[in-house]
């Protein structure tokens, strides 16, 4: 009511605000709510995202690299910053199968617009967002381009900067190797319990059932 | 011949700075000259002893009249250079009849009581004394240039107000 | 060494409020160069201190600020960033000089020179302690206002040589603006002068001394009259040194600088301090006038602390109080701050006039109290609420769409 009737009352009531301000910037850290960066830091919280890198699992980051160069990202792409080549040389994946995997694997990250596209189409959770921001490079051509070299990190990396996702990824990852191995198993034991059962087929494929996958 | 330094420096700076705000091209320089005459005019009182008279003349002479006088030269077009000579078609004429005046200015300032007659030494007026004055023996004339600043101050003031009335056939 | 130990002790004197403190320098100088070592004296100390009180602004301003918006001020250069004035000094020292080449050169070097020297001129009059001010005039105030109005031909000659239509713009609404707002500066200073009956700044500060026995100093901003006189004057002085919320001139997001906007280097560090200097010889008036000068505001501290030292004290927190203000208020549009000085401060000056010859004819009783406080804040309020915009909720009416 006052501010309104008294001219200069609105002037009061804001020169209070700006001393409470003041005062509060000493005592009340909700107050000051700067942070004298690169010394200190604000901690991002859990969706911050910035380029993607591509995820390991173990030590060797090429043998264990998760990407098998579908190039689904590459094709999702909006800007078309992914450049991927397959190798002709396969490597086993984390369940054993042979996969194939990219030669060249390169993100221009002048163009990447971090969308996420390219990690929400991955099948294989092989590509994952960085929260790494601090890229400045004097060279705005070559050094914005990454190869899968500089892309691989490892899946600590992953737990690291986020946590809850890593650890979905995990959970059903391991579930996918638990069922591929208690596959793998059953399979052995049938193969085991067909062989004691029945005397080996004398080779006439066509009276043998077809093997159930 | 006087002796005083002070007063040959200001006399100086009054005369050449007069002399140079009617001899330059540029209107704004001319009035930026004339407010060097005008602080000169103040020191000169002020060394006379005229303490008030030499700081009003710089308060409205600088402050004031100077301002108006560069608000009028800008606002009517005058901030641009003058091309070609402004010297006037008759400016013989014009010096003769300059010279002519100085003389007649001169011989009647040497012949004035005030140069003749010996110098009387008289109390230098304090502002009190020249309030006492104003407000008792000089009332009237000084009501009468409160009303005249007053008129001004209004037809100021209605001479910015007034708009074009809209006639009754256009649109407003 | 004889003029060293006079010098020593004219300091001592000075500084403990002791009468006729140059004497002991003076008399150890020999006869002809009395006058001159007088003047050098009396001109000295404040181009010594004022430009630091400068520099140590600028640096408590952009740190105070920083604490009112949420942030941390500079913190880098010297302790807690209370170097960052010489950082800054040295910056514009070795900037480039730039005049564009349209200028007109001549005003445009004399333009900051032009501001800083009659600013100087205004410290000579304050009384910054009990036997410190360095000329006594009779007219001091008058010698304060003369001075001070040719500071307006500066900022033209600043805004005009710099042929850029954004400075000569700017330099036409500060113009207007220091215009507009000395009437009422100078009508609420008038309020003092009527009560004192003089017009010599060390007579007016003295007259605020507390007598023996009293327990309150009688400042004059502790009576209704003084302390209306003390806002306005507060707020003239605000605008006549183009400080927000009156920056319009300056204006640094539409105009990004205005008349100063083609100074570059120490030409601009120049017009910084002309314009600090300006606000601080502001403050200084406002305390003589208002504030009791020199005095303790009660009489039992009278003797506690040099008087110099109370000056200063004051000085300090009014700067506070303009920084303070500055991190308040936005800019005020050209319009109403022209409205604000006819429409309001004009007015009211002359009714705090009115109040102060009230007060000064009435009985010393509640009855002064009462009439002069009555007079101020009804005037205050019908003026406050006659200006204030009138929202008219209608139908919007567009003039110029068909």
């Amino acid at each position: 009511m006052v501010p309104r009737v008294i001219l200069g009352g609105g002037i009061v009531k804001g020169m209070i605000e700006t001393a409470r301000n003041f005062v509060g910037s000493y005592t009340d850290a909700s107050r000051l709510t700067t942070v004298e960066y690169p010394e200190q830091r604000i901690p991002l919280h859990a969706n911050a995202r910035q380029f993607p890198f591509l995820v390991f699992d173990g030590t060797d980051p090429m043998a264990g690299l998760r990407c098998v160069a579908c190039q689904i990202c590459e094709k999702e792409c909006p800007p078309q910053c992914i450049y991927i080549i397959k190798d002709s040389v396969k490597k086993p994946d984390y369940l054993g199968k042979m996969q194939m995997q990219p030669k060249v694997f390169d993100i221009d990250l002048s163009v990447c617009m971090s969308c996420q596209i390219c990690v929400e189409v991955c099948p294989f959770d092989a590509i994952k967002m960085d929260t790494e921001f601090e890229l400045s490079n004097d060279d705005r051509f070559a050094g914005l381009l990454v190869n899968k070299h500089q892309l691989a990190k490892p899946n600590s990396h992953f737990a690291r900067i986020h946590p809850a996702e890593a650890a979905e990824v995990d959970g059903r990852l391991a579930a996918e190797k638990a069922k591929a191995e208690a596959k793998a198993r059953a399979d052995a034991e049938a193969k085991a319990k067909a062989a004691a059962t029945s005397p080996p087929p004398a080779g006439n494929p066509s009276s043998s059932p077809p093997p159930k996958s | 011949m006087p002796t005083d330094v002070i007063l040959w420096i200001l006399g100086g700076l009054i005369l050449i700075s007069a002399v140079m705000s009617l001899a330059l091209r540029n209107l704004i320089h001319c009035a930026l000259f004339l407010m060097v005459c005008f602080l000169g005019l103040a020191g000169l009182y002020l060394h006379l002893n005229a303490v008030f008279s030499g700081l009003v003349q710089a308060l409205v002479y600088v402050g004031a009249v100077g301002i108006i006088l560069i608000f009028a030269i800008l606002l009517t077009e005058g901030g641009g250079t003058e091309t070609g000579s402004h010297l006037g078609s008759q400016w013989r004429t014009g010096i003769g009849l300059a010279v002519l005046l100085a003389f007649a200015l001169l011989g009647a300032v040497s012949n004035s009581p005030q140069t003749t007659q010996a110098a009387r030494h008289t109390e230098e007026p304090t502002v009190r004394e020249i309030g006492l004055k104003l407000m008792t023996d000089y009332l009237l004339p000084l009501q009468t240039i409160g009303l005249l600043l007053t008129a001004a101050a209004i037809g100021a003031v209605v001479l910015a107000m007034q708009e074009p009335k809209p006639r009754k056939d256009e649109t407003p | 060494m004889e003029p060293l130990k006079g010098l020593l002790s004219t300091l001592w004197k000075a500084l403990t409020d002791q009468p006729d403190p140059k004497a002991p320098f003076l008399e150890s100088i020999p006869e002809d160069y009395r006058s001159l070592a007088s003047a050098v004296l009396s001109v000295a100390p404040i181009l010594m201190v004022f430009p630091l009180l400068f520099a140590l602004t600028t640096v408590l301003e952009r740190k105070g600020l920083g604490r009112i918006q949420n942030r941390l001020g500079p913190n880098r250069v010297g302790p807690a960033g209370f170097l960052q004035f010489a950082a800054d000094g040295l910056k514009t020292l070795t900037k480039e000089d730039v005049v564009p080449r349209a200028a007109d050169r001549v005003v445009h070097f004399l333009a900051p020179i032009a501001l800083v020297i009659p600013v100087l001129l205004t410290f000579a009059v304050l009384p910054f302690g009990r036997n410190l001010a360095p000329i006594d005039l009779d007219a001091g105030l008058l010698f304060f206002f003369a001075v001070s109005s040719a500071t307006e031909l500066a900022v033209f000659m600043a805004g005009w040589a710099s042929r850029n239509k954004y400075s000569l713009l700017g330099a036409l609404r500060a113009v207007a603006q220091m215009v507009s707002y000395e009437i009422p500066l100078v009508l609420a200073a008038l309020s003092v002068v009527m009560i004192t009956g003089t017009l010599s700044l060390s007579a007016i500060a003295a007259a605020q001394s507390p007598t023996p026995g009293s327990f309150l100093a009688p400042w004059y901003v502790f009576t209704p009259w003084g302390l209306m006189g003390f806002l306005l004057f507060m707020i003239a002085a605000c605008a006549e040194a183009n400080r927000s919320p009156f920056d319009l001139p300056e204006g640094e997001s539409e105009i990004i600088a205005g008349y100063y906007l083609e100074y570059s280097g120490f030409k601009f560090a120049l017009f910084f301090l002309g314009e600090y200097l300006g606000l601080f010889a502001s403050s200084g008036l406002a305390i003589t006038l208002f504030l009791g000068g020199w005095n303790a505001p009660f009489a039992f501290m009278q003797g506690w602390l040099p008087s110099w030292v109370w000056f200063f004290a004051k000085l300090a927190t009014l700067i506070a109080v303009f920084i303070w203000i500055r991190g308040t208020l936005p800019r005020v549009r050209m319009d109403q701050l022209m409205g604000l000085a006819w429409k309001f401060m004009i007015p009211m000056t002359l009714l705090t006039l009115v109040a102060a010859g009230l007060w000064h004819r009435l009985p010393s009783a509640p009855l002064r109290w009462v009439a002069c406080t009555a007079l101020l804040a009804g005037a205050f309020l019908v003026l406050g609420r006659v200006l204030m915009p009138r929202t008219r909720h209608g139908r919007r009416v567009y003039r110029y769409a068909d």
